[in-house]
């Protein structure tokens, strides 16, 4: 029982670890540093599995998991902290993370130095901003997570990826600036980092406090927003993730996920007693939302290039995210959690098939279907080209095109894969919330939205089809791709995920509904947080240790009375 | 003393931000880094103000004499990392500057 309440700390030690022995032993890219990375990400998503299932044992009131570092009481040290929404995370991170590994061993970790290392320090940021419960700490993985993915974004060099990588960085860097400033204004207003003490203190703050902390908490949403790339905030996103390789756009897929898990988990725990959802306060993620989608889908309908159409798809599904999420219901989150894991799946998988479908197709061929296009030129079916009608399609093109069909059926949310499931569980609470919502506005925002979703899976659904049958329908002569198993896997394997969350939709569904619930719950999180019992002894045979109230009567004279110092 | 922070930390802030917008990439590495300033300024404000107050000690005055030194903490730690992703910056900086033979933010000049 002891080892496993430490099993917390291994999702962000293990790769941390993991990426300094790296770095010791050679840091390029040898056989060592693969093999040190595989088994770093594989042991990652046992470990991920075994917190998933300890987070989920008992429903909606399983408890929440604290973390004392050093065994400080919660308000003066950092706390990690595993509720059903963080293992949940964790899972999808970890999966993600052992496909594109798999994937990059075939010859993507070689395009240049220091992938194994800099892919590992990503999961230490992006593993951390998920469990941890102090909003600076946040800060520090979220900056972890940013510097390694600066370096993977760059992966492999070239014009493109360091032009895309520049503009990155500098948002990025500005949206950190954001990021501090918010959390500075927070600290300035409630005297605590704490994200369940902030919770506690909202309200019994002054009027000017009041305003100082929603100020605060309005910047560091900007923050997020960037990162989640809402429409005016999330121009650097399509060109960045086009530009950057496969396996590293696989892996970048959820980090946009991060900016929305940190709205939903802030959001809601900011939210003071009584006054419902937040997030549908303003109307703002709703209409940024809904703004985002339809930009990602004109991009999406625009994109000539498949990558860039990725891209754009990351943008439909994030800006679908923040909309439903702002829409006002607490019944949509579960379906939106749904949603969440299933397209990030998708697109993960899509990045990695684009790179295999587009292998051993020129560059010229590009150029030439676009214009036939453009031009109507149909090729004649009694020219040379017909010669090869009787032909078989190679099988590896059979395989690519199926999983290509099944991306574009999980993005565009047809039936019968699982973002069908998810469209139609969003759909289904949105009319509810139209029909029977309390105010006029709601149930307009819920048509909005309602109208938004059909439109914009009919968008991806053209623009995939469009791409697809340029890549696989070619009127000319192609090569079949070589493709080794090591890649085509991972994809096979996200896909299947993706069909086992559609079989499995009953017990996917009521996890995450208990996940809202326990969500909902903001005095459980808060709970188990600041009640949580300072450790008596680290170790038990170290001899006699101070007792536990002796720890407590002595830790507070470091930090100062943090509220009268505010004043 | 406040309206002198204050005013410190707009100039920064207003100098970062025109900067930032700049089209040439060594003004935005400079602009990023008067915007760090800036925040890191401003994070100390957040602790309040105080001249001559130490943070660790037994003092008469209790815990309201002395100065606030979580946001110390914090701004050592905003120092280290805005210092760092400057460094990197400044490393894709020439890596453009060298691939692309501009110092243009989008590689190339305007009209060309």
């Amino acid at each position: 029982m002891s080892w496993i309440q430490h099993l917390i700390l291994a999702p962000i030690l293990l790769p941390m670890v993991v990426a300094g022995l790296m770095l010791v032993i050679d840091g390029r890219n040898g056989r060592i540093t693969a093999a040190l990375g595989v088994a770093s990400t594989f042991a990652l998503l046992v470990i991920a599995i075994v917190l998933l299932v300890q987070a989920s044992t008992g429903g909606a009131q399983s408890a929440v998991q604290v973390y004392q570092i050093g065994n400080w009481p919660s308000r003066l040290g950092i706390v990690l902290a595993l509720d059903r929404l963080s293992a949940m995370m964790l899972a999808l991170t970890a999966l993600l993370a052992t496909a594109a590994m798999v994937f990059s061993l075939a010859r993507w970790h070689q395009a240049g130095s220091f992938f194994h290392p800099l892919f590992q320090v990503l999961l230490v940021g992006l593993n951390g901003a998920f469990l941890t419960g102090d909003l600076f700490n946040l800060f520090v993985f979220f900056e972890i997570m940013l510097a390694a993915s600066y370096g993977l974004a760059l992966h492999g060099s070239g014009h493109a990826r360091v032009k895309a990588g520049l503009h990155y960085i500098a948002v990025n860097l500005v949206a950190s600036s954001a990021f501090l400033i918010g959390v500075s204004l927070i600290y300035g207003a409630t005297g605590s980092l704490n994200m369940a003490d902030i919770a506690s203190r909202i309200g019994d703050l002054d009027a000017h406090g009041a305003m100082l902390f929603r100020v605060g908490a309005a910047v560091l949403g900007v923050a997020f927003l960037v990162k989640a790339a809402i429409w005016p905030l999330g121009f650097w996103l399509p060109t960045t993730y086009a530009a950057a390789g496969p396996p590293v756009a696989a892996m970048f897929a959820i980090m946009t996920k991060v900016g929305v898990y940190a709205i939903l988990r802030l959001g809601l725990l900011f939210t003071p007693d009584g006054q419902g959802n937040v997030l549908a306060a303003s109307g703002l993620l709703l209409t940024g939302g809904v703004i985002t989608i339809i930009y990602g889908m004109l991009g999406m309908l625009a994109s000539q290039a498949m990558a860039r159409l990725a891209g754009f798809s990351v943008l439909v599904s994030s800006g679908t995210l923040l909309a439903v999420m702002g829409a006002g219901n607490a019944n949509v989150f579960s379906a939106t959690l749904y949603y969440l894991v299933s397209s990030t799946l998708a697109i993960a998988a899509f990045f990695m098939l684009i790179e295999l479908a587009e292998r051993g197709r020129a560059r010229a061929d590009d150029v030439l279907a676009v214009t036939l296009e453009a031009y109507g030129i149909v090729y004649d079916e009694d020219s040379e080209n017909s010669r090869e009608a009787g032909a078989a399609v190679p099988a590896i093109l059979g395989i690519l095109g199926i999983a290509f069909m099944a991306c574009a059926l999980l993005l565009s949310g047809l039936p019968p894969l699982s973002g069908f499931i998810a469209k139609f569980a969003m759909l289904d609470a949105l009319l509810d919330q139209a029909r029977n919502g309390p105010a006029p506005a709601s149930a307009w925002a819920a048509w909005l939205l309602v109208a938004t979703l059909v439109v914009s899976g009919l968008a991806t659904l053209i623009a995939m089809m469009r791409a697809g049958i340029r890549t696989f329908w070619p009127s000319f002569e192609r090569e079949a791709p070589r493709v080794s198993m090591i890649e085509l896997g991972p994809v096979l394997v996200l896909l299947a995920l993706c069909v086992g969350l559609t079989i499995q939709a009953g017990p996917a569904m009521r996890f995450v509904r208990h996940t809202t619930e326990q969500l909902a719950e903001r005095k459980l999180y808060m709970d188990a947080v600041l009640k949580k019992p300072v450790a008596a002894t680290l170790a038990p045979a170290a001899g006699p240790a101070p007792p536990a109230d002796a720890r407590n009567a002595r830790a507070p004279v470091l930090p100062p009375q943090k509220k009268e110092a505010a004043r | 003393m406040e309206p002198v922070i204050a005013i410190a930390i707009g100039v920064l802030t207003g100098s970062g931000v025109w900067l930032v917008l700049r089209p040439r990439t060594f003004q935005v590495i400079v602009g990023l880094s008067l915007i760090s300033y800036a925040v890191n300024l401003f994070i100390f404000s957040m602790g309040r103000l105080k001249v001559g107050a130490p943070t660790f000690t037994e003092s008469p005055g209790g815990a309201s004499a002395l100065a606030d030194p979580v946001p110390q903490a914090l701004v050592l730690t905003a120092i280290v990392i805005s210092f760092a992703m400057t460094a990197l910056l400044l490393v894709v900086t020439i890596a453009s500057r060298g691939l692309t033979g501009s110092d243009h933010v989008d590689g190339r000049e305007d009209g060309l």
